[in-house]
């Protein structure tokens, strides 16, 4: 194996010859660079997109630190070099290294994707071979990494099974401190591999997909998924942490420009609107939310440590947070006349949001992002994410009077029971949003308008329904192209209905799906995520074809309500009947209000009550818990037999 | 005040371009916390004057900037203080008050020295001979971006260094100023050395007096 002084002068070489080689080099401020040979276990992450990207990632963030501050081991990270690079480096003959040490992939004990959306996969096969580590997980043996992956993908891990050795199913804090235990204890002597993954199959939230096995019916349907060795459970059942550990400050600061140059402070994880198409909001329960003084103090060392010039206070719904004015007022006051620009993402349509900040005095050149999601209420209903439309024109209006030129409404088509008049009442309220702001700022304000493509996703009260077609998508599509498009200052984007097929297919797929994978990543697909229409006629539709599957099983089927899903051994302890009552009362066009206000059971708790009676009051969410509670786990939901209506 | 900074910049950094160094330093300054000037206007912009470019892959122990600050600040202070800001491959080497009225510091760069390692050994004599020829001739007429140009008068100096060892390189002084910079890959075309194998390091910028 090439050393790093080896791979050094190689680089050397090649690196003027690519588009910013700075990519690849690492030296970056607070990345850390431990003594290889003073530590037991070595762990490489990987985003598995270009540095340009990967680079600001939390998840990736807080991993790193976890395992940097043991004075066992070392992290080190790595991400896929661009085309050209990539080019350039198997010509050379050059291992994908990580930016630390330079050392080759192959020569750590373990190596963590995350895998947050599922456009990564053939990166993630990609990767895997230009380290030179067998892609098939069947294939390595123990000279080879441990290859784990966790993100939101992992909620249905399935189409990924041939390749990962384990997955991690949640939150990652307390589990990555399991697997490297684990990985210690056998690498200190002569181990089989086999050995290594059943004793890491018996950890909590840990998914080891060799250890099960799918059968399936007639109909190629998933008729169970099931252990074939008895240390693996039945279910595995996601892992989160009781109390959200202290957030990264130490944000890595790259030496060329990247996409997000930004401090990220998580401000609370989870979300209790229950909008239910959105995977997140149901998959991140509980809520979790750290103190006003903990987020400032955290935000003032990180800015301190990167002499970053934005600040973002993540979370999923910041208006939901308990303390939001409170943390408003108390981090304008901090970073008074310090230039810093400060994003509070995900506000709620309502005027409150448009105080909070008019309180962070932010540069009203950036644009109001707001996402009602449907544009008729109706629909809205459907969604969950109920505001009534004078809610809307009253909050873009006052944040047009208030100076802010450019507002951005994002939006979704293809929502279950959709019809053309849904989408029309986009382009109505569109409309109506820049009449209403021209009468209140003149004929200066603009509207940029995003609308994406509703995905079923796993573990989400909409993962009974069926996909939109690719020509419904482009009739909608062409409405809102030719009647928003009329009006100069309204901005219109959109996601290629191909690119929306695409990510359904591979969040909606089984095991079969693997192979699918396999063959288009060998067609030449890669960087799925950066769009690219002939990729899907030239590298997955073959494949596809290849192995004998219908795209459109996986995507245009109405899922029959007793139909097993092939995520169904993995969950994120959202029960499946919560699930599925929350998909009936869509059905009805009723609303469910933030749980907050009222505890659905979705199944957070009884799965969770130890933890909950450890962390007892406001830090989480949902109700205390104070008798010990029985455990019950995930059962299938009491079902009649019939067949939802929507979604066709 | 007007501080100028005379710094390296090596390792990972070589591959960090001009435009990416503007904003790097601007961050070291503020996690400095030196109070740095910014333009007026919409888009502020930091008061920070990098001398010349450095072309990317070059390695540095002389890079000089100028930057404004808002208050009188002892130069060892500077010093110090970004000494802990700093990325891993760049390090401070002085720091100085210089007169406010001066003028801007691109505008007073004459030349900048280079040192060349060569990544395959060559025949001494040989090359020796090629740089002598070199030297000798009158003009040297090159071609870049499609127009020509005569490179001779932007070579200042350009000698072949043999160590003990026996190890050979080539030290050079090419002209900087605005429209005549002499750049070491294209000297180094002429004497048939593929500049892929070589590495280079500005020594030093020389500036008016």
């Amino acid at each position: 194996m090439l050393t790093p002084e080896q791979i050094e002068t190689k680089l050397d070489r090649i690196l003027l010859k690519v588009q910013k080689p700075g990519r690849y080099v690492g030296g970056e401020l607070n990345s850390t660079v431990k003594d290889w040979d003073k530590v037991q276990t070595r762990v490489a992450f990987i985003f598995p997109d270009i540095y340009d990207i990967g680079i600001s990632n939390v998840g990736i963030k807080i991993l790193y630190d976890q395992v940097n501050q043991r004075d066992d081991s070392l992290a080190e990270r790595a991400y896929a070099p661009w085309v050209d690079m990539e080019t350039l480096m198997r010509k050379h003959g050059i291992p994908l290294y990580t930016l630390e040490s330079k050392r080759p992939l192959a020569c750590f004990d373990l190596i963590g994707f995350t895998l947050p959306y599922e456009t990564l996969y053939t990166n993630t096969l990609n990767i895997l071979d230009l380290a030179g580590i067998p892609v098939r997980s069947a294939d390595r043996d123990e000279t080879h990494p441990i290859i784990i992956a966790g993100g939101h993908s992992a909620t249905n891990p399935e189409p990924m099974h041939a390749f990962i050795d384990a997955f991690t199913i949640g939150e990652g804090e307390e589990v990555i401190h399991d697997i490297i235990n684990i990985v210690q204890t056998f690498k200190r002597s002569m181990f089989k591999r086999y050995d290594l993954l059943v004793a890491l199959a018996k950890i909590p939230g840990v998914y080891v997909p060799q250890f099960y096995e799918t059968t399936y019916l007639e109909d190629r349907t998933v008729a169970y998924t099931q252990p074939t060795i008895p240390e693996a459970p039945n279910i595995i059942n996601k892992r989160i942490v009781g109390k959200l550990p202290p957030p990264p400050v130490k944000f890595i600061v790259p030496n060329i420009e990247v996409v997000h140059n930004r401090v990220s402070v998580e401000i609370m994880r989870g979300c209790t609107r229950g909008c239910r198409f959105c995977q997140a909001g149901m998959i991140t329960r509980p809520v979790r939310e750290r103190s006003v003084q903990e987020v400032v103090d955290a935000a003032d060392q990180a800015v301190r440590a990167t002499g970053f010039e934005e600040l973002a206070l993540m979370s999923l719904s910041s208006s939901d947070y308990t303390y939001v004015n409170e943390l408003v007022d108390a981090i304008s006051k901090r970073f008074e006349g310090r230039k810093l620009t400060v994003s509070l993402p995900s506000l709620r349509i309502e005027s409150v949001s448009v105080d909070l900040m008019d309180k962070l005095k932010q540069h009203r050149s950036g644009g109001f992002t707001l996402a009602p999601e449907a544009a008729s209420e109706r629909m809205r209903r459907i969604i969950n994410k109920f505001i009534p439309d004078e809610e809307i024109i009253n909050t873009t209006r006052d944040i047009y009077s208030r100076g802010w030129k450019t507002i951005k409404l994002y939006f979704m088509i293809g929502h279950p029971s959709e019809t053309i008049e849904d989408v029309q009442a986009i382009v109505d309220l569109c409309k109506r949003v820049i009449d209403e702001g021209r009468k209140a700022a003149g004929w200066k304000v603009k509207l940029n308008v995003g609308v994406s493509t509703f995905v079923p996703k796993p573990q989400t009260p909409f993962q009974w329904v069926s996909c939109d077609t690719r020509d419904s998508i482009l009739e909608k599509q062409a409405l809102l192209k030719r009647q928003l498009l009329k009006d100069k200052n309204i901005k219109l984007s959109w996601t290629k209905p191909e690119d929306t097929l695409l990510e359904a297919w591979l969040t909606r797929g089984d095991r079969r799906m693997a192979e699918v994978i396999y063959s288009a990543w060998k067609n030449g697909a890669k960087f799925d995520a950066w769009g690219n229409e002939a990729k899907i006629q030239d590298a997955w539709l073959p494949a596809f074809e290849e192995h004998g599957l219908d795209p459109a099983f996986y995507t245009h089927r109405q899922r029959r309500t007793d139909e097993v899903f092939p995520w169904e051994h993995i969950t994120a302890a959202v029960r499946k009947n919560f699930l599925f009552q929350d998909f009936r009362q869509s059905l009805e066009g009723q609303i469910r209000v933030d749980c907050r206000l009222n505890c659905f059971a979705c199944g957070i708790l009884p799965t969770f009550a130890n933890l909950r009676r450890e962390n007892p009051g406001k830090g989480w969410k949902c109700p205390d818990v104070k008798s010990p509670v029985t455990v019950t786990t995930n059962q299938l939901p009491v079902i009649s037999d019939q067949v939802p209506v929507v979604g066709d | 005040m007007r501080a100028r900074i005379t710094f390296t910049k090596q390792g990972a950094l070589r591959y960090t371009g001009h435009l990416d160094l503007h904003r790097l330093w601007e961050r070291a300054m503020r996690r400095a916390e030196l109070p740095i000037t910014y333009s007026q206007g919409f888009r502020p912009q930091p008061k920070i004057n990098l001398a010349a470019a450095l072309p990317l892959g070059f390695s540095s122990r002389g890079e000089v900037l100028d930057v404004r600050l808002n208050e009188e600040i002892p130069v060892e202070d500077i010093s110090k203080r970004l000494k802990d800001s700093l990325p891993p491959d760049i390090h401070v080497i002085s720091v100085e008050s210089v007169d406010e009225r001066a003028p801007a510091l691109q505008t007073q760069v004459l030349s900048a020295a280079y040192d060349v390692h060569l990544a395959e050994p060559v025949e001494g004599s040989e090359l020796t001979r090629k740089v002598e020829e070199l030297m000798m001739s009158e003009s040297l007429p090159r071609e870049r971006r499609g127009k020509t140009y005569d490179l001779r008068p932007l070579i200042e100096v350009l000698c072949v260094v043999t160590e003990d060892d026996g190890i050979i390189w080539l030290r050079m002084t090419l002209s900087a100023r605005d429209g005549a910079t002499g750049r070491p890959e294209e000297v180094l075309n002429v004497l048939g050395i593929e500049p892929e194998y070589t590495r280079v390091e500005r020594t030093r910028l020389i500036f008016k007096e």
